[in-house]
């Protein structure tokens, strides 16, 4: 079973219908049996990390979460859910995320238009890396974000250039982060999640 | 690098494009997701809808359409027309939608923006401004530009933003339907005073003037309504002449 972490994150619905378009059967669920016996897990997020984060724990799935994590099952984090993979964010405050990944969530300089919103570019930092296999390097994918990570160059698939080298896609081990939308990403963030589905579970 | 979008506008009344019927090569197909899958396919970077269905009664059936649309489409797209609550705000972007567009319902109640960013986020929260030159600044106009406001178009832009709005459309009146390119002073008033995406509307024409418009400012998208659907300018066009004249486009 594949499942969306449901934590009252949006964009659900457009997860669901891209997965739905490459034959990814993903169900929607909090229930901590599901989470627990999940052969992957997603983990969406719109919005800003402190509110996530706290509605994330309300639910009380993290201790599972970790543990699907340390087992080493893939997991794969969307915009807002891969800046929760990291150690700390500085969205509005300093706040703690999961730590799968080491590194800190902060702000765009403030000459650049924030949000960064709109189709980019991704550069390869990893060419070789599986969840590469269906797309080409400079391929257009959609991000809509205001903070972007700070972190390792061992850990980064797929930048894209926005002032600095954002972080795009992320990888360690199994547990993969999507800073842009795959699912609004038309046919290039189809074949990125094809390639999840087919190269990292 | 980020790519200049290029973005379709179709009038939605009681659930079906209004002018769909000028769709010739398309007959019978003048629902909004149908003509999203047509403009995907033909390589839209975003889509706005405004729903221009008069009574609100009624608009709440026809926004039935969002929904089909975020079942049709993988690129994003923006909902307007008559959103003057957070309970407007809520029903569209739960039936899918990416962002919602404020015009009219921002200018009555402009706390409706801080309070739409706080729920649900900057990024969701588009202000729609239409402006009239006046022969020395630009006059904010409401109710589909029937009603000046004689609000600073400038300022507005700014105030919009200071409360959370996460892209500004810009429609120029006096430019709007006639074809004779964007305004390119007004846009680039708004990009001085703003620091989110900015989108360029009313005016265009011809292919040119995108070009112009994309040499001439940095607006992150150009929105076109008639060209488009009449197909006087294919995009696929649009974006190779676009890219040959060194802008980025996404193709």
């Amino acid at each position: 079973m594949h499942v969306i972490v449901d934590y009252g994150a949006g964009n659900i619905a457009s997860i669901l219908k891209a997965c739905n378009d490459i034959e990814f059967n993903v169900v929607l669920s909090k229930n901590p049996e599901m989470i627990k016996n999940a052969d992957s897990l997603i983990l969406p997020g719109v919005g800003a990390f402190g509110a996530a984060m706290e509605q994330l724990n309300n639910t009380g799935l993290i201790p599972l979460i970790k543990e699907h994590v340390s087992l080493g099952k893939p997991f794969l984090g969307i915009c807002l859910g891969m800046q929760l993979l990291y150690e700390t964010s500085y969205e509005m405050g300093k706040f703690q995320g999961l730590g799968f990944l080491k590194g800190e969530v902060v702000p765009f300089k403030n000459t650049l238009k924030v949000p960064h919103m709109g189709w980019n570019q991704l550069t390869f930092n990893k060419p070789e890396h599986p969840i590469l296999s269906g797309i080409k390097e400079d391929d257009y994918v959609y991000f809509v974000h205001s903070y972007y990570v700070k972190t390792k160059e061992t850990d980064v698939v797929a930048y894209t250039p926005y002032g600095v080298d954002v972080p795009a896609i992320v990888a360690k081990n199994k547990v993969v982060g999507m800073q842009f939308h795959p699912e609004k990403s038309g046919t290039v963030g189809k074949a990125l999640l094809k390639a999840y589905k087919e190269r990292m579970l | 690098m980020l790519a200049r979008r290029i973005i379709p506008c179709l009038d939605v009344k009681d659930g079906r494009v209004v002018k769909g019927k000028q769709f010739k090569a398309l007959k019978d197909v003048d629902t909004p997701e149908v003509l999203s899958k047509y403009y995907d396919e033909e390589g839209a970077d975003e889509l706005v809808f405004y729903d221009i269905t008069a009574s609100s009664e009624r608009r709440k059936l026809s926004l039935a359409f969002v929904e089909k649309v975020a079942q049709t489409i993988n690129i994003p797209f923006s909902v307007g027309g008559g959103v003057n609550s957070l309970e407007d705000f809520t029903m569209i972007l739960r039936k899918g939608a990416d962002k919602v567009s404020i015009n009219s319902g921002a200018v009555l109640n402009p706390k409706l923006i801080k309070e739409a960013a706080l729920k649900f986020g900057s990024q969701c929260v588009v202000l729609s401004i239409d402006a009239k030159y006046n022969g020395k600044t630009y006059d904010v106009y409401i109710k589909g530009g029937r009603e000046n406001t004689y609000i600073d178009a400038i300022e507005w832009a700014k105030e919009g933003v200071r409360l959370g709005a996460g892209e500004i459309v810009i429609n120029s009146m006096d430019a709007d339907g006639m074809k004779e390119g964007f305004h390119i002073d007004l846009v680039n008033q708004i990009i001085a005073a703003v620091n989110v995406p900015v989108i360029a509307s009313g005016g265009a024409g011809k292919v040119e003037d995108f070009t112009e418009l994309a040499l001439n400012t940095t607006a992150d998208g150009m929105l076109a309504a008639s060209v488009f659907h009449y197909k006087e300018i294919r995009i696929k066009d649009l974006k190779t002449r676009l890219k040959a004249a060194g802008i980025p486009v996404r193709i």
